[in-house]
């Protein structure tokens, strides 16, 4: 029956309730895509959130969903999974959501290996309290509590994921259909922490913040769209690459209609390429960017579980503990 | 000591440094005391600091127990053997005993240096400081080394055995047998040849000590009465360890897995310990990154299905309150266990006391009521288990159980129940009817106002929970001020519906009516019952802190007066006081020792000379 849904179907009643032209339209009708065409059981799906514009996402999915509290969306998350390991658990926040109050949790998720797939939002900025700096927010970020600019130095989705040992790391924009169409498909085949950060346009604090590679005209040339085994081209008629630079040990834009040979090919499994990829300005790298196949923590709990969580013996066989005695009338 | 074989119970303190495994000896001295018949309470008293400066009185890590005839209810007030195993353990303790105790000094440890350490200008065993007791001074420490000899160990592992040398005395001073020690000692050494055969040696030395002409005629041997007890089959525990069986039977009886989620913490990490034992009961445990985290994943858990259960102390606690208001907007079961040690901030982590009954009453962000329960003894955290499980799953609600540092590790005889004596946990079915998956997910049992327990996975009830107000009917998110209203309304229903389902107060003993009730709640339970049993006056212990029992008020109000001795500065005086309109006599102590029987028997005949 699952191949009969639609996007229409992972709908819900329920009105969508972010500001018009929010990016976060675009990844509700990307993910309700994705689920459709990944032929997900509704039933056997589960959103869970924390605080935030993005984590309102799970009242408008057709699936189980939970909006929790502020930061700590993975924890409940892994919980769940360890409940049910067999339910598909989408986890969707935002930079202040996850890398600020909830950094802890993001943290332990990825090093665990919990089998979710998270979806960070990212718009550098505090959107639900009204337009605050965030952990995301560059370097002299104006805004009600900078209003001379933020002094924070930012932090990376990306590094700070490779930093905890994620074994996945990709990228989309919220617009991009086709890109973040391939990104989700991955992430939701993917069996531990599938972590994607989505660049997305928060139009009434922090407009087109991402502008200088998300515009769709100049999108060829700022964009570095990755994929596994093939090279890394981009630009008008992919007459772009990138080549490793030894001396460096930096990635550096070549012509690669000249020295085709040199561009790099992507290898997912390769952390320390995938480091470089997500440090690069120009062009942004897109895609998965990091993909290295571990046990899901799930699997390892209930593999370690002398009866993987079935109660196969009773209390009265553990009671009496290493020693009792009988009192009898005497 | 004088009329050795009159003695109804005998209260013994092993005291020395937190590196002399003082802990081990004592609970291993519990178990052969249960093993003869005798009832028993058991007291851990030991430093924060896991191997604090040698020497020290900070340092001084010790284990009393109370053991006889019983009933046994506390560890006991004075003790009347003292094994010291330096000359801090014994600065430490002399001012708990009564004149006349019977002291085993380990004189080796009282060099110069020691004596200084410990604060001794000169050396109490020649400056006429221990007069007024019975001493038997014996080469402790040395006396082991040489029994170990043969083995070959270092003096520093050679020296570790010296517990089971004392041990070893004590056992014969007691009358009891070496053979489960022994067993004990070889299970748990079992990779250890060498040790495991040094521990025995010198747990038979001292044994034998004991037992030849080498030793002082004090040291004769004690023979205690057996306790009259109810006849069954009884084990020792400790409240830690009830508590995972009674985790484990609450699954059991709901025919439900459990996962047991939390972060390390004194002294709730025992529960945690204990669990890892219980997996085949379908128990899992997982140790989370945080407090937070931890009470997330267990309402995580729930909401898939599972008993999700947390277990911290009062500090952990408090991280975990808007968690629990998650758990209440959401409707989800959940079990919070607090043991709850001496605060504020990180207080006394291995001291207890009974000082959190505000925060798990009151403290949370809102209007968000959650069911408080409490144990009175370490058997008694068993079936409070369940109780607590009982009302989570009927209500669909968190419920705080509290406990506290003294009956996670304390140790008494229990006898153990048939699981077949407790009802089955229910669970509301989801309502069979045309309405939305939402609406049904939150439809309630009139009676217990606790909704459906539905799960991911289960087909076609998709829905969506949270923490923003929903509509009282469809569940969907309202910011309706009259739904608000209703909503704030039916979570302090719920608990009225609590109320209803726990039924009536009883009284422990004494007449029920009077000039003076003593209200206790918790961990208090032995000294309250001991002390009111020799003044003759009525004892109610309260286990529903959180609603009261409903027939509470109506039973105070038969007596004069109403004393409230507990290990806080006065709070359930003050619950009391707002919930029942009567004004009780507060009793405190925050030490974070026990209450000695002496102390509420003094207390009470002190309120009786002012009512008369």
């Amino acid at each position: 029956m699952n191949d009969k849904l639609t996007a229409r179907d992972f709908a819900t009643s329920q009105e969508v309730r972010w500001c018009p032209g929010c990016g976060d339209y675009a990844i509700l009708k990307a993910v309700q895509k994705a689920l459709a065409d990944a032929g997900a059981d509704p039933a056997n799906t589960a959103f869970v959130s924390g605080i935030g514009c993005a984590s309102r996402f799970p009242y408008y999915v057709e699936t189980y969903g939970f909006h929790t509290i502020h930061g700590r969306a993975p924890a409940i998350a892994t919980g769940l999974k360890l409940a049910n390991p067999g339910l598909d658990v989408w986890v969707v926040t935002g930079d202040g959501d996850s890398l600020s109050i909830g950094g802890n949790h993001l943290m332990h998720a990825l090093r665990r290996n919990v089998g979710l797939k998270m979806l960070l939002f990212n718009n550098e900025i505090y959107g639900l309290t009204k337009g605050q700096y965030s952990p995301t927010s560059r370097v002299g970020t104006t805004s009600p509590s900078s209003p001379k600019g933020s002094v924070d130095t930012p932090i990376s989705p990306g590094q700070f994921a490779m930093g905890c040992g994620t074994h996945f790391f990709a990228r989309g924009v919220d617009t991009d259909k086709v890109g973040m169409s391939d990104v989700l498909q991955q992430a939701h085949a993917f069996t531990g922490t599938a972590f994607i950060e989505i660049f997305q346009n928060c139009i009434v604090y922090n407009e087109d913040v991402f502008a200088g590679f998300t515009e769709r005209k100049t999108a060829a040339n700022t964009q570095l769209h990755v994929k596994h085994g093939e090279p890394m081209l981009f630009g008008e008629n992919k007459g772009k690459g990138m080549r490793f630079n030894q001396d460096t040990w930096s990635l550096e834009v070549i012509d690669a209609t000249e020295a085709p040979d040199e561009v790099l090919i992507h290898d997912e499994g390769n952390a320390i390429v995938a480091r470089l990829l997500i440090d690069l300005n120009m062009p942004v790298a897109m895609g998965v960017i990091y993909r290295q196949p571990a046990i899901s923590f799930e699997d390892t709990f209930y593999a370690h579980h002398p009866s993987r969580m079935q109660r196969t013996r009773r209390v009265r066989d553990f009671i009496k503990g290493p020693s009792s005695w009988k009192v009898t009338k005497d | 000591m004088n009329k050795n074989n009159d003695l109804e119970s005998v209260v013994i303190r092993l005291a020395g440094d937190s590196g002399d495994g003082i802990q081990l000896m004592g609970s291993q001295f519990a178990v052969s005391t249960a093993l003869a018949g005798a009832d028993f309470a058991t007291f851990p008293d030991y430093p924060a600091e896991i191997r604090a400066p040698v020497g020290t009185t900070f340092g001084v890590s010790a284990y009393q127990i109370n053991l006889g005839g019983g009933p046994i209810t506390t560890a006991g007030d004075a003790p009347e053997v003292l094994v010291a195993f330096n000359p801090a353990a014994l600065k430490v303790s002399l001012p708990m005993l009564d004149k006349g105790a019977l002291l085993i000094v380990n004189t080796d440890t009282f060099t110069d240096r020691n004596l200084a350490k410990a604060g001794y200008d000169s050396d109490p065993l020649g400056d006429g400081t221990l007069n007024d007791y019975q001493v038997v001074a014996a080469d402790i420490s040395h006396l082991n080394l040489e029994s170990v000899k043969e083995f070959g160990l270092s003096k520093s592992e050679g020296g570790r055995c010296k517990n089971f040398y004392a041990l070893g005395m004590l056992l014969w001073m007691f009358d009891r047998e070496l053979q489960p020690v022994e067993e004990w000692i070889r299970r748990r050494l079992a990779g250890q040849p060498t040790m495991r055969d040094a521990n025995i040696k010198a747990l038979h030395a001292g044994h034998a000590f004991g037992e030849t002409a080498e030793l002082s005629a004090n040291l004769s041997q004690v023979k205690l009465p057996s306790a009259d007890m109810a006849p069954g089959d009884y084990r020792g525990i400790t409240g830690a360890e009830a508590m995972a069986l009674g985790i484990a039977a609450a699954g059991e009886l709901s025919d439900r897995a459990v996962l047991f989620c939390s972060y390390p913490i004194t002294p709730a990490s025992p529960l945690l310990h204990r669990l890892t034992h219980l997996a085949e009961l379908g128990v899992g445990t997982f140790q989370a990154e945080d407090e937070i985290a931890a009470i997330c994943a267990a309402i995580g858990a729930s909401y898939g299905g599972m008993i999700g259960v947390t277990s911290s102390s009062g500090p952990g606690l408090a991280l975990k309150a808007e968690a629990m208001g998650l758990a209440v907007s959401a409707e989800l079961p959940l079990l919070i266990i607090n043991w709850q040690r001496g605060g504020p901030s990180t207080g006394l982590p291995t001291k207890t006391e009974q000082s959190d009954l505000y925060q798990a009453v009151y403290g949370r962000n809102g209007d968000t009521p959650i069911p408080v329960l409490s144990a009175s003894t370490s058997g008694e955290c068993f079936e409070m288990a369940i109780e607590a499980t009982r009302i989570a799953l009927r209500h669909m609600t968190p419920v705080i159980l509290l406990a506290d540092g003294y009956l996670s590790n304390a140790a008494e005889p229990w006898r153990i129940p048939e699981l077949s004596a407790f009802a089955a946990i229910a669970t509301n079915p989801v309502p069979d009817s045309d309405d939305s998956p939402q609406r049904r997910a939150f439809t309630r049992d009139p009676a217990s106002l606790g909704r459906a327990w539905v799960s991911p996975g289960m087909p076609g009830l998709m829905h969506r929970i949270g923490g923003l107000e929903k509509d009282i009917d469809s569940g969907h998110i309202s910011y309706d001020p009259a739904n608000h209203q209703r909503m704030t309304d039916l979570r302090a229903a719920k608990i009225d519906a609590v109320a209803a389902f726990i039924g009536d107060q009883k009284i422990e003993h004494g007449p029920d009516s009077g000039d003076l009730v003593v209200v206790g709640w918790g961990s208090t339970y032995g000294p309250i019952y001991q002390a009111t049993r020799r003044t003759g006056v009525s004892h109610i212990h309260l286990r529903h802190l959180n609603p009261l029992p409903g027939n509470l008020g109506e039973l105070l109000s038969r007596f004069d007066k109403v004393l409230v001795p507990e290990m806080n500065a006065g709070q359930l005086t003050a619950l009391l006081r707002a919930n029942l309109c009567v004004e009780p006599i507060p009793f405190s102590k925050v030490t974070g020792q026990p209450f000695l029987i002496r102390e509420l028997v003094d207390k009470i005949e002190a309120v009786r000379r002012e009512a008369s």
